[in-house]
């Protein structure tokens, strides 16, 4: 099968072709914002970190702000920088005009936002229109890649949605493309049964650190990950043990081998299923997914989520009816309770596969449709000083 | 939408089903669990998403659900029985009892 897309430089294929305009600290976000409020074809980057942070997180700001930079999903980019903040805006502009992107930059204390403002609008509208030449060419669905996700989970999660995304995830995977999840968190008293799933001892030993390390930092700050879960809620709705929660979570990444873990905030590499170390909150895992290169997300719902991302559709997908019924403007696919087994889940597997592949040639998601997703965040570890 | 079942069997390794609907104590549920159809007969009442035997799991075996232990039996437990946190306990964790965070 195939989809329609963007060929990019770096050899990669973008499914959108937005000109990014990321904002380097979130003291620059409002020029960000009121550029690309008024030039079509913009998406904006908008976060909270880049200043006043320590070196690891510092560091991670301006990785991440670079993977984002660098997304098939992005024609071209321009950086809103402030002139003092943390972030390396030097090594940012260089390593996304390494990947063959066009690059602009503007500067707020220069001259003040109002002047950065007139010549950041100029500077997108041109990147804008030399995006608009690039035309869509076809594609085979080994150059998909998807990143997956769980939130506002409910008990339909661990028996539908969850199981019919790792389906979806399973098919990326055996047609040649790349699936990407994460959310360490949810490993938790299943971190065990993942690593059987690592193609090699190196892999695996990654997996349990990551899972140590996560569960260091909670103790660190007072909390115990392990001792409340499952939650009271977790057990009125029918889960008995951190292992049942963490497997109902980990079953969206399909069932296929683990090739490698990634740090938060680096573009992966090569085709198959990768972890990528990094926090279940929406906004900043989002920006995980999208740092490492992901072109869609498929998000496994219950309750009913409402979030999007400025330049990476996210797919909404649940199997609580109810939820489908009372949430039409934000959830795109109802998949029924098919269970793990049979034909009835491979089935809906290839349905949300062939949403992938419409939603890839250009079919709007509804959080791109109604504009809801420009407030993502950066994952940081430490303090704000 | 899919086909409607009252129950569901996440893997064929499995030996609890997960009820889709709200069981009544003494019904009957048929389910597919292990490429064929068992019909069981549930001794207590089973809430929408909470689990119910398919098998008899003598104390200290493994409760399998996704196709792996997600803790072992803390009693022996029959066909049909409710299974949750009265009859399993984790290996991994707590049995949750505390619920705290969240």
């Amino acid at each position: 099968m195939s989809f329609l897309g963007y060929a990019r430089a770096d050899g990669s294929v973008g499914v959108r072709n937005y000109i990014g305009v990321i904002s380097t600290v979130a003291c620059a976000n409002d020029v960000a914002f009121w550029i690309a409020q008024q030039i079509k074809g913009t998406a904006p980057f908008l976060h909270q970190a880049g200043c006043c942070q320590l070196m690891p997180d510092i560091e991670m700001a301006t990785r991440t702000l670079s993977a984002l930079g660098r997304n098939p999903n992005l024609a071209g980019v321009l950086l809103v920088s402030l002139g003092c903040e943390g972030t390396d805006v030097d090594r940012l502009e260089k390593e996304i005009a390494a990947s063959g992107k066009p690059v602009r930059r503007v500067l707020i204390q220069k001259a003040g936002a109002t002047v950065a403002l007139n010549e950041g609008l100029l500077f997108a509208q041109e990147l804008v229109s030399k995006a608009s030449e690039i035309r869509v060419q076809e594609f085979d669905d080994s150059h998909l890649v998807i990143g997956v996700k769980c939130g506002g989970s409910d008990t339909t999660s661990g028996l539908a949605s969850n199981p019919a995304v790792g389906a979806a995830c399973d098919l990326v995977v055996d047609n040649g493309g790349t699936c990407i999840f994460g959310e360490t968190t949810e490993f938790l008293g299943a971190e065990h049964i993942l690593v059987r799933r690592a193609v090699n001892k190196e892999v695996a030993d990654k997996l349990l650190k990551i899972v140590a390390d996560m569960e260091k930092r909670a103790r660190a700050s007072g909390g115990d990950m392990r001792g409340g879960n499952p939650t009271a809620g977790n057990i009125a709705g029918g889960l008995t043990s951190i292992e049942e929660k963490s497997l109902g979570a980990i079953v969206k990444s399909g069932t296929r081998p683990i090739q490698d873990v990634y740090d938060y905030g680096v573009p992966v590499k090569g085709k198959g299923l990768f972890v990528v170390d990094s926090p279940g909150r929406e906004p900043e895992f989002l920006s995980g997914l999208a740092a490492a290169g992901a072109q869609i997300c498929l998000f496994s719902t219950g309750l009913g989520v409402p979030q999007g991302f400025p330049f990476m559709p996210v797919i909404k997908v649940t199997g609580n009816p109810l939820t489908f019924q009372r949430l039409p403007d934000h959830i795109d696919v109802l998949v029924g309770m098919t269970g793990g087994k049979g034909t009835g889940l491979r089935e809906t597997g290839e349905r949300l596969y062939r949403e992938v592949l419409a939603v890839g040639s250009g079919k709007q998601t509804k959080a791109e449709i109604l504009g809801y997703g420009n407030f993502p965040g950066l994952y940081t570890l430490g303090p704000i000083i | 939408m899919d086909r409607q079942e009252r129950a569901v069997v996440l893997n064929d390794k499995d030996n609890v089903a997960t009820a889709l609907a709200d069981l009544e104590a003494g019904s009957e549920v048929t389910v597919e669990a292990g490429g064929r159809t068992v019909t069981i007969k549930l001794t207590s009442r089973i809430p929408f998403g909470h689990k119910f035997s398919l098998a008899r799991i003598e104390r200290g075996a493994p409760v399998t659900k996704y196709g792996e232990a997600i803790g072992n039996a803390s009693t022996a437990i029959d066909i049909g029985d409710y299974v949750h946190v009265h009859n399993v306990i984790s290996t991994r964790g707590s049995t949750g009892r505390e619920g705290a965070d969240r």
